[in-house]
């Protein structure tokens, strides 16, 4: 009391909060802070800001002046009168023929409509591992035959006989690996896959129309659809071989590692171009004389080839990214080179290798546009040749490029932010 | 029966080479060497049996040939009377030429917008990163194609250049951006003993006389420094040692410059670099440039912030941190991608074929190809020249990740 009472004045209670000052606080801070904090980034932000809105400003009658129901670039032109303004009609007119190609038969778009669809149901199962029950994994084995069958059609016999042949093997495979190891059990699988793919393919042959739908010769794919064939195709395909090969060149045998080593960089040291060269032109001599492979068969074998060699060095990344211990620990447990692998080191090394494997599918399924030069009719070569060279839409760059652009872009966007999605949930160790 | 207390039998059981560890390796290696030679035959057996049937045989001699066709954009002389060897040679150079320019500006502008996409600038930042996105998700084939058809359209014509109501004129007189290429001002010497390439062989061997002097200026700096604690000053000095020889060299051959003027329909004189050319170099510039940003944006943030920090306590000045701090330990990350991007960029310029720049692949594996029939030749040899540049690439990296790695004892 005594000192309070020799003091003039003193508060014995809070004041009431102020807000902060408006400079501080919610949008105003966020402008000065992340669009004008010097000199130099203010003048940085106005000349983004001056050409944004030019682009917009400058885009905008294109758009908002577009014709999508004309039937050449001539009559959009009329329409227009000189005006700025795009002609999407050619996207309207020729959708099917960016889709498919100019060759696969209209009524039966559904059928590679309905294997995109389905390919998503069977991509989830593995994208999404942690989040889906593993049974669903069944549908992705089946996937790759049901999609054959719908977009190949023909007899339901010719994919079904070749599911019964890698079922046999499955069966077969893991009693023989029991009795008399790995190496013999592998031997008496491929035997037992081949006898069920010949009979089956003699059988097929002589009912051609059971359960069929009408078939459609591979050089009439064509468009988007192309792409995403050979794109999907290729690195389903790569991916064993690329495990297969990785494998090699790690191995301590000498000469099965200098052959994946001189095959890996053969093929990692030329562009796509020269083997798509190989494909077109070169591939039908070291054939056997009179056998008449399919162009994009023959496309698909060298993609694989390119892809697999490429697949192969991100899982060498990931084997080698591995402690030596766990190789050590796998031989102390008894296990043989088989089981040690397929149980405990490339669960791991896949782990690791799974965004690095995701960068080269992205890549392979950009490099699937190569095929137009050598004069196949994928989406590119759609636009290059049938369409823009038709007296109709000879001129129309914009719309078309747009709109490879718009088809390319969700795609490998969405499976790179998928894969960095993916890093960060396989990140175990707690930074 | 054999039981545990037999010996082991000393004989050879062929059960052995499968079983037993010691020789397995080699049982396998064998039988992969088998199946790769059995392969190589059928497939070389094929090809003879091929090649008999079509009447034709493996042979170089075509090389030796007159080519008949013309390719417009070149370094060396040329004419469609020269050899198809010669005409691969054109092509050669114009790979090289289309690499090495893009290897400059894709990373000028990799490292560019690599470091604005770490920019405290909010709006800055996503401009760049929307960049980025867009290059790298969409097929390269796609950019060249669309960034020749934006040249084309957008650029004026050379008949735009002409008469008194041009819609288009030179940039300062000396150059001219039309769609079909641009035309720039050409060097040359007047001086006699100059003339032919002579010139230039004198111009570089300064260049590189000056280059080993500014090297030795700068070791001259720093042994002084060693000494006296104090770096003299050199800046003027090392821009007289690059530029005073120099300037002399050219003046005294006689320089003149060359420049483009529209003759009838089209410009004569000067360089000309044909829309293809530029096309081809900017797409794949900015195409790459997006891949370059990411990886020196991944080098920086590589470095970790206390590195920044114990920098800044030993009393040194930021311009000082970012070079010999920060970038010595960045340019280690990012200088392996950088050359792989490099050759990613040389590989992609075989896609020269889409808008007719005649590289390797236009004149060896396409017209030449195509007039002579010879595929497994022409391919042959154009797989030998990118595996040639792959594999040197490759050795410069290996030395280069050597010379840097972290020397650890």
């Amino acid at each position: 009391m005594t000192e309070k009472a020799s003091l003039a004045f003193v508060r014995d209670t809070m004041l009431p909060e102020q807000p902060p000052p408006a400079s501080e606080t919610g949008i105003i801070k966020w402008v000065r802070a992340n669009l004008f904090p010097d000199v130099l980034n203010s003048i940085l932000t106005i000349v983004a800001l001056y050409l944004i809105i030019k682009i917009v400003v400058g885009a905008w009658p294109w758009f908002a002046n577009g014709m999508w129901a004309t039937s050449s670039l001539a009559e959009c032109r009329e329409i227009l009168q000189g005006t700025t303004g795009a002609c999407f009609s050619v996207l309207t007119e020729r959708w099917n023929q960016l889709l498919f190609g100019f060759t696969y038969p209209n009524d039966q778009y559904w059928r590679p409509i309905l294997a995109f669809v389905l390919l998503a149901f069977a991509a989830a199962p593995m994208l999404f591992a942690m989040f889906l029950p593993r049974k669903l994994l069944l549908f992705t084995a089946l996937y790759p035959f049901i999609a054959f069958w719908l977009i190949w059609g023909g007899t339901v016999l010719t994919p079904l006989f070749a599911l019964l042949g890698f079922v046999a093997a499955a069966t077969v495979f893991p009693r023989v690996e029991k009795a008399s190891g790995f190496a013999s059990a592998l031997g008496a699988a491929v035997v037992t896959a081949a006898i069920v793919w010949y009979v089956g393919g003699l059988i097929a042959g002589t009912t051609p129309n059971l359960i069929a739908l009408e078939p459609v010769p591979s050089r009439d794919m064509g468009g988007f659809m192309l792409n995403f064939i050979l794109g999907t195709v290729c690195v389903s395909l790569s991916l064993p071989l690329g495990i297969l090969l990785a494998l090699g060149r790690q191995s301590n045998m000498p000469i099965i590692k200098w052959i994946c080593v001189v095959f890996i960089e053969f093929i990692r040291g030329v562009p796509l171009i020269t083997l798509l060269f190989v494909a077109n032109v070169v591939l039908a001599y070291f054939l056997p004389p009179g056998t008449n492979f399919d162009l994009i068969l023959r496309v698909i074998i060298m993609i694989t080839m390119f892809s697999s060699a490429y697949i192969a060095e991100v899982i060498r990344g990931g084997l080698a990214a591995l402690p030596k211990g766990q190789y050590e620990a796998a031989d102390s447990l008894g296990l043989d080179y088989a089981q040690a692998m397929r149980l405990i080191i490339m669960p791991q090394a896949l782990k690791i290798s799974i965004p690095g494997i995701v960068n080269v599918a992205v890549g392979l399924f950009k490099d699937t546009t190569l095929v137009s030069v050598i004069s196949m009719f994928d989406l590119v070569g759609m636009i290059r040749g049938p369409i823009l060279a038709s007296t109709e839409w000879n001129g129309v760059y914009w719309e078309l490029w747009g709109f490879a652009i718009l088809l390319f872009f969700p795609v490998c966007y969405g499976i790179s932010q998928y894969s960095q999605w993916l890093e960060r949930q396989l990140a175990t160790d707690h930074r | 029966m054999t039981t545990l207390s037999d010996p082991p039998s000393q004989s050879f059981q062929f059960s052995k080479l499968i079983n037993d560890t010691r020789y397995r390796s080699y049982t396998f290696q064998f039988i992969a060497l088998l199946c790769v030679i059995a392969l190589m035959s059928y497939l070389g057996w094929n090809l003879v049996q091929n090649l008999r049937a079509a009447g034709l045989n493996i042979s170089y001699g075509f090389l030796g040939s007159p080519a008949g066709y013309d390719i417009n954009q070149r370094l060396i002389e040329y004419d469609s009377q020269s050899t198809h060897w010669r005409a691969a040679m054109v092509g050669v150079l114009n790979t090289l030429l289309v690499a090495f320019l893009g290897c400059i500006t894709a990373t000028v502008i990799g490292v560019f917008v690599g470091v604005l996409r770490l920019s405290k600038n909010w709006l800055v930042r996503k401009i760049m990163s929307l960049y980025v996105e867009i290059f790298r998700n969409v097929p390269v084939l796609i950019w060249i194609l669309v960034i020749m058809a934006i040249f084309i359209a957008v650029l004026p014509q050379p008949r735009d250049f002409r008469g008194d109501d041009a819609t288009a004129s030179m940039l300062g007189g000396l150059f001219a951006f039309t769609g079909r290429g641009f035309y720039l001002p050409r060097p040359y010497f007047t001086a006699e003993w100059a003339a032919g390439g002579a010139g230039w062989l004198v111009v570089i061997g300064v260049l590189i006389a000056s280059f080993f002097g500014s090297r030795k200026l700068s070791a001259w700096a720093s042994k002084t420094q060693e000494a006296t604690g104090v770096r003299p000053t050199t800046w003027y000095l090392t821009l007289g040692i690059w530029f005073v020889p120099l300037l002399i060299v050219l003046l005294a051959q006689g320089l003149h410059w060359e420049i483009p003027a529209l003759a009838g329909f089209n410009f004569q004189g000067g360089i000309f670099a044909r829309n293809s050319l530029i096309a081809l170099w900017f797409a794949l510039s900015i195409y790459t440039a997006a891949f370059i940003a990411e990886n020196v944006r991944a080098g920086i943030l590589a470095i970790s912030k206390g590195q920044t920090e114990a920098a800044a306590s030993l009393g040194l000045r930021p311009n000082r941190i970012m070079n010999l701090v920060i970038l010595p330990q960045a340019l280690r990350v990012i200088i392996p991608p950088l050359i792989s991007q490099y050759l990613n960029l040389t590989k992609n310029s075989s896609l020269a074929i889409a808008v007719g720049y005649m590289d390797l692949t236009g004149t060896l594996g396409g017209i030449t190809l195509n007039q002579t029939g010879r595929a497994i030749e022409c391919v042959l040899l154009l797989m030998l020249f990118y595996l040639t540049i792959s594999l040197a690439i490759s050795a410069i990296m290996n030395a280069y990740n050597n010379a840097v790695k972290l020397k650890e004892r």
